[in-house]
């Protein structure tokens, strides 16, 4: 269950001695720096799952707060969204999700509950198995679809191959780099350099993030999600603040090119036009979410089914839920540890909020390493 | 969600292939890949779509990570090697 006696001993999982020069260099260069603390935040529930497992934050340099953004696409998915696909279940509607979606709470219950009161939910591995359940029956299906570029252009493809006519979308897709602008602007969190996640930019490509380095003048450092691959990401976004010299780097070339995958953006921009909503706790994210673009009307939820939130909101919300800090940490404002129900009342088989429900949510990674993974930095931030 | 998963082309029918992760064999839909996928190459997997054909000098080392990181897990409770699994059975729905 603990991973706390994790750190340098760790990371002879590949290369030990890499692993201590890189740590040396990172040491030094955030030194040169000559700030405290520096504060750099990754978005990807995959990095965070590296850095607590192998307890890297115990030995990253004092100085240096690795902060875990909104990287997780369950837990941004926001509470109206998920009271949507709900609100289908109760009015008769089969739903089906991604099992990562199902104990994500909404104001009132989460599809897990509306499933357990005799609901029609069903996972799916892929969004082929919902077209498959719906090709099965007459009755009409929607696909709850959530999460970033790299589920939504599996969306867009399934969409673009003719699906059955009682097949239906409920996109609750976002759009990663907005929010990077949204974060990079918040006042609390003050981040000086971004380490962007490999597989969701082997969609975009790095040159997405060229602009948004020209706005906020904040390198952006593009990282695979090994231990030794976050270390030499770090010590690079390090080197690139130190020389006050924003740009983007991409680390990550096995996977990730400037374009990337063009005929990928071809359908998921055929499909999906960006608009703005919310993030789960975050901000209004100006072109964040992602909703079927007019020409799609036939297959989405929201125009073909009359969803009845106002019935569902008569229910009393979950009081537990008006606790939870969940969008403070993907915001890099709190950490888990700040929170008054985590590992007490929210813990993974019976969570609070969205953060402990995925094993990509920052708090579900923390209470699964020990429920207080070495910290490092991170709390100075967090704690102010 | 974040992550994919590699795996080896066996056969290519139209946009579906079959492909082998460590064992498991699954249809995979090929409308996204950008580049021709054919018997033999390597593909990164999301939720049952190839977003990326490997390149062949790419390969071992991907395969390797992939390896290591399933072999040093600590059983079922890390969720990092969990996550890789659920993609390689295509099964998301066994966590707590």
């Amino acid at each position: 269950m603990t991973a706390r006696d994790a750190g340098v001993s760790e990371l002879k999982f590949r290369d030990p001695a890499r692993a201590r020069a890189l740590l040396e260099t990172l040491a030094r260069v955030v030194d040169e720096i000559g700030r405290d603390p520096v504060s750099v935040m990754h978005v990807c529930g995959s990095h965070e799952q590296a850095i607590a497992r192998f307890g890297l934050r115990a030995s990253l340099p004092r100085r240096l707060n690795v902060i875990m953004g909104p990287g997780c696409p369950v837990c941004i998915t926001d509470v109206p969204e998920v009271d949507e696909g709900v609100a289908l279940v109760h009015q008769g509607v089969r739903v089906a999700t991604y099992g990562d979606m199902l104990k994500v709470p909404g104001s009132v219950m989460s599809l897990a509950d509306a499933h357990a009161e005799g609901g029609k939910v069903d996972v799916v591995y892929s969004i082929a198995q919902a077209i498959d359940l719906a090709r099965a029956s007459d009755e009409p299906v929607v696909f709850f679809a959530t999460g970033f570029e790299t589920t939504a252009v599996a969306t867009a493809a399934a969409i673009l191959q003719d699906p059955p006519a009682n097949f239906f979308v409920l996109s609750a897709h976002k759009y990663i780099p907005p929010v990077m602008e949204i974060v990079a602007e918040m006042p609390d969190t003050r981040v000086e350099g971004f380490l962007a996640a490999g597989h969701a930019a082997t969609i975009t490509g790095w040159g997405v993030f060229e602009a948004f380095v020209e706005r906020h003048g904040i390198p952006v450092v593009v990282a695979g999600f090994e231990p030794l691959d976050i270390l030499a990401g770090l010590v690079k976004l390090a080197e690139l603040i130190r020389e006050g010299r924003p740009s983007v780097v991409n680390m990550f070339p096995r996977c990730v090119t400037r374009q990337g995958n063009l005929r990928a953006q071809q359908q998921l921009w055929r499909v999906f036009r960006p608009i703005g909503g919310r993030w789960r706790g975050i901000a209004h994210v100006p072109n964040g979410n992602l909703r079927l673009r007019n020409e799609w009307a036939h297959l989405d939820a929201r125009r073909q089914f009359d969803i009845d939130l106002h019935r569902l909101w008569e229910q009393a919300p979950a009081p537990l839920v008006q606790e939870c800090i969940c969008g403070d940490i993907m915001a890099g404002i709190k950490s888990p540890t700040d929170c008054t129900l985590f590992g007490r009342e929210c813990v993974p088989h019976s969570p609070v909020g969205a953060c402990m429900v995925s094993s990509e949510g920052t708090c579900k990674i923390w209470h699964q390493y020990g429920g207080h993974p070495d910290l490092g930095g991170y709390r100075a931030v967090c704690a102010r | 969600m974040c992550l994919g998963v590699p795996g080896k082309v066996i056969e290519v029918d139209g946009l579906i292939a079959t492909v082998d992760f460590w064992g498991v064999r699954k249809q995979i839909h090929l409308e996204v890949v950008d580049e021709p996928v054919r018997p033999g190459d390597y593909i990164l997997n999301h939720v049952g779509y190839a977003i990326r054909r490997i390149p062949n000098e790419e390969i071992d080392a991907t395969l390797a990570l992939y390896e290591e990181l399933l072999a040093h897990a600590r059983a079922e409770d890390d969720l990092m090697a969990a996550d890789i699994r659920s993609e390689i059975q295509g099964a998301r729905d066994d966590r707590t």
